[in-house]
């Protein structure tokens, strides 16, 4: 049977992918922000995920404001990197794992979770800079080392879905995944944040006292983290800092008990806190 | 009918939700459309003649002419939309940040070199003497 192992929390600032791209990451202003994924990277080698469930969101690139599906999944065979306005990033097309995301497609929708499946869908930073953090430097020739099960969350129009609603959600996707016939080891993302503010007059808002708390919480009382109102997000992390509640559907995956095995904080990355965890379900 | 907007006192941010979405679905479709280069070389041609595809409030294709970033934001264009407009014009996230908050593009880039914008004194609209 498929099972998730192991949850990742990270941060997908696109200036970090313009980084990679440009090849500028040993500059002392982007040195600290790379140190704390090398043990990521070894992490990744041994762990060898057969499949990446990774929740992002999507910033108006795939969708516009014509629609605004709060849960999309990625069900295409391949998801192509989008030109974001500067040029699609130099990195491999993401391969799916076709069968296992029309598995899990049903059995959420099944279990009450009206999902909306994306037959065609290209993918924005929001997916690729995590991928690029974690497995290192690759070219468009290359292949990402697993198969990738996208899942977009609106976080743009507020508002996002509540911090219970993706915790329950990912209950359900772990259901989903143990009920999947192939032996895959599964590792699911929660990605965005940490805390940020891109627009208007308060921009640059960064909270670390508060992102760190939220850092502690995912591993010692998820429940409570995962109630956590949007307004607080929003007032103490910053206006685009409730893409954080992406966490808590990675989070709702795992085991009650998770061992926190890596975490890396650093600000700034352009106008954002970079935050990261790796936890691993305890009897994995 | 109406639901209480608990995030309104909230200073120097547009919580962009459904009021300001309706407001703003015309500029930022503009907006996300200079995502495809073909898009971004035919509003560089001939701004006034791409705008006229887009049925925007005159005074939201005014702000789009002037690239009045706060503007923008004002009358209903979301950053995620807006920043499409300042890509093409060579301006990143960071800069477009300089550029609102009227810091300037290097000041603003020492403050988050210095851990970013404190939230104390930044939460609620009546520490910055707004109501
Ligand atoms: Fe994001």
């Amino acid at each position: 049977m498929a099972r998730i192992t192991a949850g990742v929390g990270v941060s997908h600032v696109p200036a970090i992918g313009v980084a990679m791209d440009t090849k500028i990451t040993d500059q002392p202003y982007w040195q600290p922000v790379f140190k704390g994924f090398e043990k990521s990277r070894e992490w990744m080698k041994e762990k060898k995920p057969d499949v990446i469930f990774l929740v992002y969101n999507d910033h108006c690139t795939a969708f516009d404001a014509s629609c605004i599906p709060t849960f999309a999944l990625g069900c295409a065979a391949e998801f192509q990197p989008a030109d974001e306005g500067w040029g699609p990033r130099p990195v491999p097309v993401v391969k799916n794992h076709q069968k296992l995301a029309s598995h899990i497609a049903q059995s959420l929708i099944l279990d009450e979770f009206d999902i909306t499946i994306m037959n065609e869908m290209e993918v924005d930073h929001g997916l690729t800079v995590p991928l690029s953090v974690m497995y290192g430097d690759m070219t468009p020739e290359d292949e990402w080392p697993a198969l990738v099960i996208p899942l977009a969350v609106n976080v743009v129009q507020y508002p996002a879905p509540t911090g219970n609603r993706c915790f329950n959600l990912g209950k359900a996707i772990r259901k989903a995944v143990e009920s999947f016939d192939e032996d895959l080891n599964v590792v699911i993302f929660g990605t965005g944040g940490m805390s940020h503010q891109l627009q208007y007059k308060r921009a640059g808002l960064i909270n670390a006292e508060w992102d760190k708390r939220f850092l502690d919480l995912l591993t010692e009382d998820p429940v409570f983290a995962s109630k956590i109102p949007h307004v607080e997000y929003l007032r103490e992390a910053g206006s685009e800092g409730v893409e954080m509640v992406m966490w808590h559907v990675m989070r709702g995956a795992l085991d009650e008990e998770v061992v926190e095995v890596h975490r890396h904080y650093h600000v700034p990355a352009s106008n954002t806190a970079v935050g990261h965890i790796i936890l691993e379900n305890k009897a994995a | 009918m109406s639901m209480k907007k608990d995030y309104e006192d909230i200073p120097g941010t547009f919580v962009f939700d459904a009021d300001r979405s309706r407001e703003g679905y015309h500029l930022n479709q503009f907006c996300i459309s200079l995502r495809l280069q073909k898009n971004r070389d035919a509003f560089n041609a001939n701004e006034e003649a791409y705008l006229d595809k887009y049925p925007m409030k005159p005074e939201q294709r005014d702000a789009v002419l002037k690239r009045d970033w706060n503007r923008l934001l004002e009358l209903g264009g979301n950053i995620y939309y807006t920043s499409k407009l300042a890509a093409n014009d060579g301006i990143n996230f960071q800069n477009l940040a300089g550029l609102m908050t009227g810091m300037g593009v290097d000041a603003y880039r020492d403050m988050m070199l210095n851990g970013g914008r404190k939230v104390d004194g930044n939460r609620f609209k009546k520490e910055w003497g707004e109501e």
